[in-house]
C-alpha cells in the first residue's frame, strides 16, 4: 500500500502532527501471543471467589439464564453490528428491539419504552430530567429507600442540569417503618415556592420493602408533579405494575432478566413510559412501518428527539446504549414465557419465605415487619464482622448496610439479604448454621473472638 | 422465500400458543405468595409470548440472518471504527470468575477483577499521556458528560463561578453541544477554516473569562488531524479554560500523539471504537475518561485503589469528598472492559503502534483509489487519518443520484454504507473509516464497489435511486413510522393460559 502511495515510509503520514507534540514512546509490556493471554486472564478471573453460598443482592441479583440465551447471544450477526443506521439491511436488530420494546411495555403496563439505557441509576436520573422538562419545574423528590447508587447518580445529573433533588424520609418505626414516609412526602409537595416536578420511589424499595406506590402517585399527581417508578423488572411476574398503581414513568434496571452480574454491567437501563411524554423521552425509538413494497419493517424513528438531529436541544445526549442487553432480556423472556417468569418470581419468595424463618430460628430477625418479595433487612450485632467471617466460611452474606449506607443510621448492625430461585436449601442451612456459630461465640454487643475489625 | 438465506419473520408475539413452553425453572410452592398483601399484587398477567425452545431459538437465528455485521463483512462507518472483535475477548469476559462476580462483592472476594480494572487504568494512562483514569462511563457520551462535570467542577472549585459557554466546532458529533446542555452549559458553535480546519480566529474571538471548554475531536470528523491544536490549547488556557478531547478517533493517533502530553486537560476513550470491544446492535460500548493533575481529584467514586501491600480495594462511600460523584451503578460495564483489556494485552506497546499506522495506510489508500477513479468528489484531498471525506455532490448535480442512494446500493454489493450526510458541513457527505483490520482485496472491492455505482448513476440512474434491490427489504416509510407511531406490539388480552398443575 506504501508503493501505490508513493511513500516510503509510514511515518510520512504522520507528518501532519506538528514535531513538539508528537508522542513519547508507548511504555508498554510486548505483545502477548493468544495462549499466554489466555492463561493470564484465567489466572486473573481464578482470584475472583465466585463459588460461595450468595445471599447478596441489592440490585443485582443472580438468576438462572438457560443455555440459548447465551448461544443466541454469540452470533456475531448481533454482536458485531452497530445502531441500525441502515434499515434494509439490520431488520435483526430493529425487530429485536421492537419486541423488547413490546415485551417491557407489558411488563410494565405503560406505552412506551425506550430501546434502552446505560443502567437502571441512568434510567431513574434521565426519568428525573424528564419530569423537569414535561412540567417546566426544577425541583425532584427521591425517596430514601432507593438504592443508594441511583440515588448517587440522580444528584450528580440533576446537579448538571441546575436542578434541585430533595430526600423523602423514611418511616422511623411501626408497622410500616423503613418505608417512604408519605406524611412528609405531603409536606414536602405543598411547598408552593419550590414546586415538584417529579416524585420517585422504588418497587421493591432497595431495603426489599414493598412501597405504598399507589398512595404515592396520587399525593404526587394532586400537587400537579409526575410519579416515576424504579422497578424491578422480573417482580412486575407478580406484583402491580406501574402502569396500574398511576405512575406517569417507569425504570429500573433489567440485569435480573437473565444478565450475569459481571461486576457491574455492561447492564440494561429500562426505562418506559406513557404516550402524553414519549416527546420528552430520551433514547432510540424503533418503531413498525413498511418497505416500498409494503412489507411490514422496522426503523429507528422519532429522531428529532436525538442529538444528532437536535445537538444542543436534544432530549439527552445518550447516542450508544445497550442493544445487546436488551435482545439478552428478550430472549431470557422468551425462554421463559410468562409461566417461567412468574415460577421465577414465586419461587424467589419462597426461598426467601425460607431464608427469614432459618435466621429467625437462630435469633437473627427482620428489621422491618412490613411486607417484602425476596430480599429483606435483618439486624445482626456487629455486622461487618460477622459478615467478614462468614465469608472465610462460605458464605457471602449479603450487604453489610451500615458500610453501603452510612447516611442511614437506622440501618447500622443490620445485612440486606436476598433469595432467588437458584437458592438452595443447602445454602440456606450453611447460612444460618455459620451465623449461629458465629453468634454464639461472641456477646451480642461485644466485638468478636479472632474477627479482624 | 427460498430455504437458505434470510427470511423476514413473524413478530415473536404471532409465535405464541397458550399454553406452549419448554420447562426451564422448577414450579414454585403454590403458597408462595400468600404472604403478599392482595394491593401488591398483579391482577392481570403480562402478555408475554408463550413458545418453547426450538421457536424461540428459530426467531432470533433468523432474525440475526436479517443483519450486516463485522462477522459478516465489510463495514467502513467513519467514525464508528468497526474492527474486527476478537473472539478470544468473548471467551474470556465469559468466564465464571468474571462474569458471575456480583458488583457489591467485598474487595477480598474480587481480587482478580480489581487488578484488571487497575492494571487497564495504568494502561489508558499511558496511551491517553494523562494522569488518572476513570472506568465508570458506560459509553462515549457518557464520558464526556463525565468529563464537563469535571470541567465545571474544577472551576467551581475555585471560586470561578462565571463560566457558562463550551465551545464546538461545527464538525463535532452530536453528542458534543448536548453533553454542553445536559452539564447546564450552553454551547457556542465555532465554524471551520477553509480547510477544514480550526479556525484559529473564530475561536480566539469566541474564549473569554465566560468559557468553561472546548471540545475538540482530533483527529477531526473529517479525517484530519488538527495541526494547530498546540495554539488553540494555549489560546483556551490563557484564558483560564480547560480543553476536553473527544477521543472517538483515538484509532488514529496510538502511539503518535498522547493527547495529555500535548495540552488536553481530558478525554474519552470509546472502548467500542478503538479497542475492538463489539458495538453489539447498538451498545454496550464503554467511555472511559482520563483526566489530568487539574481534574483528578473530580473523577466519579468510587475509583480503584491499589494498596501499599499490594492488595486492591474500591473506594468507600464519601471517601473522596472532592469527587463529582456517580455517573451510574457499581463500577462500570466490567464485561467490557475485560475485553478491552484483552485487546490491549494482545497488542502491547508496538503492537498499538501497528494498529494506528495500518489504520491510517488502509484510509489514505482507500481515497487514493477514490481520487484517483475522479468520479467523486473528494474535499480534503491532502493526508488524512484513519477516515476521509468522499462526497457525492458532483454526482447529484450531474446525474439526480445522491449519497443516500449510493449508501443503499453499496448494500447490494455487500457492504454495509459508510456514515452519511456527517459531518453537515460538507455537502452530500460519505465519511469512510476502513480500519486495520480489512484486507487490501477488500479495500480494492469496496473501492470498485463504489466506482461502478457512480458509473451506474449515469448509465441507470434509476437503478442506483431505488436500491438497494437484494437487501432483506426495500427502502422504509420513515415519514409515516414518524407520524403515526406504532412503538408497540398489542397482544390480544386474555389469551394467558393458567399453569397446568
Amino acid at each position: 500500500m506504501l508503493d501505490a502511495l508513493g511513500l516510503e515510509s509510514v511515518d510520512d503520514l504522520f507528518a501532519d502532527i506538528p514535531a513538539p507534540l508528537r508522542a513519547s514512546p508507548l511504555r508498554l509490556d510486548p505483545p502477548e501471543p493468544e495462549q499466554q493471554l489466555m492463561a493470564r486472564l484465567s489466572g486473573l478471573a481464578a482470584r475472583n471467589r465466585v463459588e460461595l453460598a450468595s445471599f447478596l443482592g441489592a440490585g443485582a441479583y443472580r438468576h438462572f439464564s438457560p443455555p440459548m440465551v447465551d448461544q443466541i447471544l454469540l452470533r456475531g450477526e448481533w454482536y458485531t453490528a452497530y445502531t441500525p443506521y441502515q434499515p434494509e439491511v439490520s431488520q435483526g436488530t430493529l425487530q429485536s428491539i421492537y419486541e423488547y420494546e413490546s415485551l417491557i411495555a407489558e411488563l410494565v403496563g405503560m406505552d412506551v419504552v425506550s430501546a434502552s439505557h446505560y443502567d437502571g441509576a441512568a434510567a431513574t436520573a434521565e426519568a428525573a430530567l424528564m419530569t423537569c422538562r414535561a412540567t417546566g419545574r426544577g425541583r425532584v423528590l427521591v425517596s430514601r429507600a432507593v438504592h443508594p447508587h441511583y440515588r448517587a447518580v440522580l444528584r450528580t445529573y440533576v446537579d448538571g442540569a441546575g436542578l434541585d433533588v430533595d430526600d423523602i424520609p423514611l418511616v422511623a418505626d411501626g408497622a410500616k417503618a423503613g418505608t417512604t414516609d408519605l406524611e412528609a412526602l405531603e409536606r414536602m409537595l405543598a411547598d408552593d415556592a419550590r414546586p415538584t416536578a417529579g416524585v420517585i420511589l422504588a418497587q421493591p424499595s432497595f431495603y426489599g420493602l414493598l412501597e405504598p406506590m399507589a398512595a404515592a402517585a396520587q399525593l404526587a399527581h394532586a400537587a400537579g408533579a409526575l410519579f416515576v417508578a424504579v422497578v424491578e423488572p422480573v417482580s412486575l411476574a407478580v406484583l402491580a405494575p406501574p402502569g396500574v398503581y398511576g405512575a406517569d414513568i417507569a425504570a429500573g434496571e433489567g440485569q435480573a432478566l437473565g444478565i450475569p452480574p459481571q461486576y457491574g454491567g455492561p447492564y440494561l437501563g429500562i426505562l418506559a413510559c406513557n404516550d402524553s411524554l414519549v416527546r420528552q423521552l430520551p433514547g432510540r425509538l424503533v418503531g413498525m412501518t413498511t418497505d416500498t413494497d409494503g412489507k411490514r419493517a422496522y426503523v429507528m424513528t422519532l429522531q428529532a428527539r436525538e442529538q444528532h438531529i437536535r445537538r444542543e436541544k436534544a432530549a439527552s445526549n445518550i447516542c450508544t446504549n445497550q442493544t445487546l442487553l436488551a435482545l439478552a432480556a428478550s430472549v431470557w423472556l422468551a425462554a421463559l414465557g410468562p409461566h417461567g417468569l412468574h415460577d421465577v418470581a414465586a419461587l424467589g419468595a419462597a426461598r426467601a419465605t425460607e431464608l427469614e424463618a432459618a435466621l429467625a430460628e437462630v435469633g437473627v430477625a427482620r428489621v422491618h415487619p412490613g411486607a417484602y418479595l425476596n430480599e429483606f433487612a435483618v439486624r445482626v450485632p456487629n455486622a461487618g464482622a460477622v459478615h467478614r467471617e462468614l465469608l472465610a466460611r462460605g458464605v457471602l452474606a449479603g450487604l453489610v448496610l451500615g458500610e453501603a449506607v452510612p447516611d442511614e443510621p437506622s440501618m447500622a448492625d443490620s445485612l440486606l439479604v436476598c433469595a432467588t430461585e437458584i437458592t438452595t436449601s443447602d445454602e440456606i442451612l450453611l447460612f444460618s448454621r455459620e451465623l449461629a456459630g458465629i453468634l454464639a461465640t461472641s456477646p451480642a454487643s461485644g466485638t468478636l473472638v479472632g474477627v479482624p475489625a | 422465500m427460498s430455504a437458505s438465506g434470510p427470511r423476514l419473520q413473524p413478530s415473536l408475539f404471532e409465535l405464541s400458543k397458550p399454553g406452549r413452553h419448554s420447562d426451564k425453572v422448577p414450579h414454585p410452592p403454590k403458597d408462595a405468595l400468600d404472604r403478599l398483601p392482595p394491593e401488591h399484587r398483579r391482577q392481570q398477567p403480562p402478555g408475554l409470548p408463550e413458545v418453547n425452545e426450538p421457536d424461540a431459538v428459530r426467531h432470533y437465528v433468523n432474525l440475526s440472518q436479517l443483519n450486516h455485521a463485522v462477522d459478516t463483512g465489510f463495514y467502513p462507518l467513519g467514525s464508528c471504527t468497526m474492527k474486527w472483535n476478537p473472539k478470544v475477548n468473548e471467551w474470556a469476559a465469559r468466564l465464571p470468575g468474571f462474569a458471575q462476580l456480583h458488583p457489591m462483592a467485598p474487595d477480598d472476594v474480587a481480587q482478580g477483577t480489581l487488578q484488571l480494572l487497575w492494571e487497564l487504568e495504568q494502561i489508558l494512562i499511558e496511551v491517553s499521556g494523562m494522569r488518572a483514569v476513570t472506568l465508570q462511563p458506560a459509553a462515549g457520551a457518557h464520558g464526556e458528560l463525565t468529563g464537563i462535570l469535571m470541567i465545571r467542577e474544577y472551576h467551581r472549585a475555585r471560586g470561578d463561578t462565571g463560566r457558562t459557554d463550551v465551545l464546538v466546532p461545527d464538525s463535532a458529533h452530536g453528542t458534543n453541544p448536548a453533553t454542553a446542555t445536559m452539564a447546564g452549559l450552553k454551547t457556542i458553535s465555532i465554524k471551520a477554516a477553509a480547510d477544514g480546519g480550526i479556525d484559529l480566529d473564530g475561536f480566539r474571538a469566541a474564549l473569554g473569562p465566560q468559557t468553561a471548554a472546548v471540545m475538540i475531536t482530533n483527529p477531526s470528523t473529517l479525517g484530519i488531524f488538527e495541526s494547530r491544536i498546540g495554539e488553540l490549547l494555549e489560546a483556551v488556557h490563557a484564558v483560564g479554560a480547560l480543553a476536553y478531547m473527544d477521543g472517538a478517533n483515538l484509532n488514529a493517533i496510538l502511539g503518535r500523539f498522547k493527547p495529555g502530553e500535548a495540552g488536553f486537560d481530558v478525554m474519552h476513550i470509546n472502548t467500542h471504537k478503538t479497542f475492538s470491544t463489539p458495538h453489539g446492535g447498538g451498545g454496550p460500548g464503554a467511555g472511559p475518561v482520563a483526566v489530568n493533575e487539574k481534574l483528578e481529584a473530580f473523577l466519579p467514586a468510587p475509583r480503584v485503589i491499589r494498596e501499599p501491600d499490594g492488595r486492591f480495594r474500591l473506594e468507600r462511600v464519601g471517601e473522596r469528598p472532592t469527587s463529582i460523584g456517580r455517573m451510574r451503578s457499581f463500577v462500570g460495564s466490567t464485561g467490557v472492559l475485560v475485553r478491552a483489556y484483552a485487546y490491549l494485552r494482545t497488542h502491547g506497546a508496538s503492537g498499538l503502534a501497528e494498529i494506528t499506522d495500518d489504520a491510517v495506510l488502509a484510509a489514505n489508500y482507500l481515497k487514493d483509489r477514490l481520487a484517483d477513479s475522479g468520479v467523486f468528489d473528494i474535499p480534503f484531498p491532502g493526508v488524512c487519518k484513519h477516515e476521509f471525506i468522499a462526497s457525492a455532490s458532483s454526482i447529484k448535480k450531474q446525474t439526480g443520484v445522491r449519497t443516500l442512494d449510493i449508501a443503499k446500493r453499496l448494500l447490494d454489493h455487500g457492504f454495509h454504507a459508510p456514515t452519511v450526510y456527517f459531518p453537515l458541513t460538507v455537502d452530500e457527505a460519505m465519511l469512510i473509516e476502513p480500519t486495520e483490520t480489512e484486507s487490501i482485496e477488500t479495500l480494492d472491492a469496496f473501492a470498485d464497489a463504489l466506482i461502478e455505482i457512480a458509473r451506474e448513476a449515469h448509465s441507470d440512474p434509476e437503478t442506483v435511486k431505488t436500491a438497494p434491490h437484494t437487501a432483506p427489504v426495500r427502502r422504509l416509510d420513515e415519514a409515516g413510522a414518524a407520524r403515526n407511531p406504532n412503538l408497540r406490539w398489542r397482544p390480544a388480552v386474555g389469551d394467558w393460559t393458567p399453569c397446568p398443575d
